[in-house]
Formats: C-alpha cells, sequence, structure tokens
C-alpha cells in the first residue's frame, strides 16, 4: 500500500526578492481531497504550478507518484490531470474534439479511446452537448468539460485551481457532486485551492493553510475548527485565525502589488 | 449517471514506455495538433476565404499595371509569371507572421497551460504549431494557382512542381510561424505583438526578390536580401514554378536554408514556450 501520492519536501519558490512559497512539506494520500487555502498571494497558485511542471521549485522537491516534477517532467506529467483557474477548453471546436485532441496528446490506446471519450462526457452529463461547439456552453457545462479532459487519462492526482469559481450556487454543486464520485469511482487524489470555506468544509479531507507563502496549519477542516477552543467555530474561523482578517485586509494591497511586479518582472 | 466500468481504486505508478514507442508517441502527438488545427479551420472556414483578397489585388492591380509598363527588367519572365511566385511566397508570410497571436490567445485563456501539462514534448508541441500554419498556406496556394490560371500566366504543372512547391509552403510557413510565436512569448500581449508583426511585414516583403529582381537593388539592400529567409522561399517557388526561370541559388539550395532555419527557429521557440504558462 503506497500511503502519499504525492509529496513535497521543503518545497520554494522565489521571484527576484519575493519568496512566493516558502520551505513548503505536505504529503496527499491516495483517494484523499486536499485542499489549500490562503489570501491572494499566499503562494496557492505557485504551488500548484510547481507540482503540475510548470514552474520550476528554486529549491526543495516534490513527488507526483513517485516522479520527480523537475528530474521527470514528462513521467510526472502522465500521472496527474490539471483544471486550470482559466478557461482552459477551446471555444472553436466541439467538446468531443476538445477530449480528442488531449485524449490523442495523453497517448490514451486507439482501441481505448472511443471509449474513455464517451465515459467522460457522460460521467460529466455532457454526451447531448459532445457536438456543439464549446463557445456556446454555459459556464457550468465549460468547468465539467475542462474536468472530463483532465480525467480521461485516469490521472493518480488531480489539480484545480479554484474550480467554482465564477459559477452559480447550481452549476457550483454539480461540481462538487462530480469531485466526490470522481473520487468514489476511481479513487483519484484531489488538490484544490479556493477561497470559499465552506467549499473547503464541504470537501476537502485535509486543507492546508497558506500565508506568505508558508504553510501555516495542516489537518482535517473538524480537526482544525476544535483547535479554535470555541463551540461552534467555523473554517472561516480558522481561516483568520491563521491568515489573518487584518492582514487580508491590510496586507492585501501589497500582496498583490509584489505578487504582480513578480509578474511584471518575469516578462 | 456514473459509468458501469468501475476501475480500481487502487494507485498503479505507470512504467517508462520506453524510447521506440517515445518516437512513435511524438509523432502521434504532433499529428494530433495538426489536426486539430484543421478541425478548428472546418468550423470556421471564412477566415480562409477572406484571405484570397489580398493575393487577388497584388495579382490582378499590381501585376497587371506593371506588366503593362514593363517598367521592371524580368528577362525572358513577364512581370506576371515574375510576380505569382512572389506573391503566393508572400501570402505565405503574411499568414504565418501572425500566426503568434493565437498563442497569445491561448495563454490568456489557460489553453496552453492544458498543452503544457500534458506528457507532450515542448518541441512536438511548437512544431506541431508552426506545421499547423501551412495549412493556412496551402490554401493560399490554391488560390494563387487559380488566380495565375484565370490571368493566363503560363505555369509549370509538373507533378515535380506540385510536390515541390507543397515542401517549400511547409516549410516557409513553419519558418515565419515559428518567428511568430518567438516575438509571441517574448511580448506575451496582443498590443505589443501586433506593433511588432505590422513592424516586420514590410521590411521582409520589400528586402526580398518577391516583386522586383535583387539585380535592380542598390548594394546593402542586396545584401540584405541574403539574410532574408523570404528570398530563399521566393527563389524555390519561382524555380519550380515558372518554366525557364533562373534561381540565385538550386531549389533544393533554398529549401534546405528554409528547413535549417526554421528547425532552429523551432527548437528556440521550444525552449521559450513554457515560459508562456509562468
Amino acid at each position: 500500500m503506497i500511503d502519499s501520492v504525492l509529496e513535497t519536501n521543503e518545497l520554494t519558490r522565489e521571484f527576484g526578492r519575493l519568496t512566493a512559497v516558502d520551505r513548503v512539506s505536505f504529503a496527499v494520500r491516495p483517494g484523499e481531497v486536499f485542499g489549500l487555502l490562503g489570501p491572494n498571494g499566499a503562494g496557492k497558485t505557485t504551488t500548484i504550478k510547481m507540482l503540475t511542471t510548470l514552474l520550476p521549485p528554486t529549491s526543495g522537491e516534490a513527488r507526483v507518484a513517485q516522479f520527480d516534477v523537475r528530474r521527470q517532467p514528462n513521467q510526472a506529467r502522465r500521472v496527474i490531470g490539471y483544471v486550470p483557474q482559466l478557461i482552459s477548453v477551446d471555444g472553436q471546436v466541439t467538446g468531443y474534439e476538445n477530449l480528442w485532441v488531449f485524449a490523442r496528446l495523453y497517448r490514451i490506446p486507439h482501441e481505448e479511446r472511443e471509449a474513455r471519450i464517451r465515459e467522460a462526457l457522460e460521467f460529466m452529463g455532457l454526451t447531448a452537448f459532445r457536438d456543439v461547439l464549446v463557445k456556446n456552453y454555459s459556464g457550468g457545462m465549460i468547468r465539467r468539460l475542462e474536468i472530463a479532459q483532465a480525467m480521461m487519462h485516469r490521472p493518480h492526482v488531480l489539480f484545480m485551481d479554484e474550480p467554482t469559481v465564477g459559477l452559480d450556487p447550481l452549476a457550483r454543486d454539480a461540481v462538487w457532486a462530480q469531485i466526490e464520485l470522481l473520487r468514489r469511482t476511481y479513487g483519484t487524489s484531489v488538490v484544490l485551492t479556493t477561497h470559499y470555506m465552506e467549499e473547503a468544509d464541504h470537501l476537502c479531507d485535509r486543507v492546508g493553510i497558506l500565508h506568505r507563502g508558508r504553510l501555516v496549519a495542516l489537518d482535517t477542516p473538524a480537526a482544525l475548527k476544535a483547535s479554535l477552543g470555541r463551540v461552534d467555530g467555523s473554517l472561516e474561523d480558522v481561516f483568520v485565525h491563521y491568515a489573518g482578517e487584518e492582514v487580508e485586509l491590510g496586507g492585501a494591497y501589497r500582496e498583490a502589488g509584489r505578487t504582480r511586479r513578480a509578474a511584471v518582472r518575469r516578462q | 449517471m456514473p459509468p458501469s466500468a468501475v476501475s480500481e481504486p487502487v494507485v498503479r505508478f505507470p512504467a517508462d514506455p520506453g524510447v521506440g514507442s517515445a518516437i512513435r508517441g511524438a509523432f502521434g502527438q504532433l499529428t494530433t495538433v495538426v489536426a486539430y488545427e484543421a478541425r478548428k479551420l472546418a468550423h470556421d472556414p471564412t477566415e480562409l476565404l477572406l484571405r484570397a483578397v489580398q493575393p487577388a489585388l497584388w495579382l490582378v492591380v499590381f501585376g497587371s499595371v506593371f506588366t503593362k509598363v514593363h517598367a521592371i527588367p524580368t528577362g525572358s519572365l513577364t512581370y506576371l509569371q515574375f510576380l505569382t511566385p512572389g506573391i503566393l511566397a508572400q501570402s505565405v508570410l503574411f499568414v504565418a507572421i501572425f500566426y503568434g497571436i493565437a498563442t497569445i490567445r491561448e495563454r490568456e485563456l489557460g489553453i496552453v497551460t492544458k498543452f503544457l501539462v500534458s506528457p507532450t514534448p515542448r518541441v512536438v508541441l511548437v512544431g506541431g504549431r508552426t506545421l499547423s500554419a501551412s495549412l493556412r498556406g496551402f490554401s493560399q496556394a490554391v488560390i494563387v494557382f487559380l488566380l495565375a490560371l484565370a490571368l493566363g500566366v503560363t505555369l509549370d504543372w509538373s507533378v515535380v512542381t506540385v510536390v515541390g512547391v507543397f515542401l517549400a509552403i511547409i516549410l516557409g510557413s513553419a519558418l515565419f510561424a515559428a518567428l511568430s510565436m518567438i516575438i509571441a512569448s517574448l511580448v506575451k500581449t496582443q498590443e505589443r505583438f501586433l506593433g511588432i508583426g505590422q513592424l516586420m511585414t514590410m521590411p521582409l516583403f520589400f528586402a526580398s526578390n518577391a516583386i522586383y529582381p535583387i539585380s535592380i537593388m542598390p548594394a546593402w539592400l542586396r545584401a540584405v536580401t541574403y539574410v532574408n529567409p523570404l528570398t530563399y522561399l521566393v527563389d524555390a517557388l519561382r524555380q519550380l514554378m515558372i518554366p525557364g526561370a533562373g534561381g540565385m541559388f538550386p531549389a533544393g539550395v533554398d529549401l534546405g536554408v528554409l528547413a535549417a532555419v526554421a528547425l532552429m527557429l523551432i527548437w528556440v521557440e521550444s525552449r521559450l514556450y513554457p515560459r508562456m504558462a509562468q
């Protein structure tokens, strides 16, 4: 029995003088839904980019399904799926064609390809819309297609960056249900980032709270709530306790300024 | 509805597929990227039709007038004969040089990210995109050949010509599309890209042998044409398409130069492309 599908050890990323992710270590178990929380600029997206091989770490290491993201990026890519925050399916082609391209890029064998695409469409409730151009999809349908696309090659870890941002409550509930079903059906581990405490509370087995690049708390939502020592503490209270409400309010501008300047420098 | 075939929720780590399989896989991935572009064009072919306007203007208006006035010495060829391959090359250039804007658009969405997290070698992603540019180049070739036919331009229609033109368009498109993607990777925004694209096309076009022979150029400009890849594309196309047209270099040398430069640019861009998702 393998006890973790994802491990980071002192994972660090610097942009110039800014340390966006600062010696972060954690492990994700098979079948676990793991949430990364934190205010803007806390290092959530930078962490995900390193774990998905898009951004090389400055120091430290990360392994996905035993593959080192820096030294074995191509092997690591075969075992991960990624649903970015931005729209990642192409509006100019149909739902089916979006899936077909990635089924081939992931080298799903020819004899299995059509079945996998059919299964992914069915799983996400998009069968009726397979031949519709994606530019005519609703926001919720686009999200589901993105998840379908990220799932077809049966990744061990699925990364989702703000999976329900901008969705209406109905579409959000549908995405939540699909994430649950995904885990139950395929045993996929999910690593997601979110701003919504309710989402983290509902979906995640464990959450890590990032603050200024450091992992300041890591446990089950229940344990984190209990650790506050209050009777009816919510995850929101936990978040404020670790990330600090006044920091989020007072520090947001500076934090955003730092990240954006870093982004400009990188260009 | 959950699928009936529930796969085992046990983590199995896949074995490395080996080198032979990796090469076969890379070829499949390359054709996939090209096929994807073909699907997009099939859904919206209006762009291809609109692109017919520019070569038509050059050949019908510019070409006809300059053929009449005999202002440009083109030896044994009529001016329209001389011009036709030049306009085909120009079309290939204009189509491919703005190709990078698609990459920028895909970066503004999360599509570049999706490509980059897939287990596709970077050089295959970039190579596939640059080869995709030749699909539009082919449709331009069809248009130019039809226009030439309508204008009564004598062309060589042999198999060697058709195959050679095909190859020249692939190489020329890939070269300029790779150049375009390099610029896109560096500037990253549509506004800046458009500015630089506009700035580049005219010098590339006028500092070449596309619409006049280099023999009438001043020495300094002639030197520039020798480092302009468009010159080699025009030179190859002219020898292939026009019976009795002499070239600056043998067509095989022209194609070799185009291939070498294209490969170099693809390699450079495959190093830059991952930065689009950082």
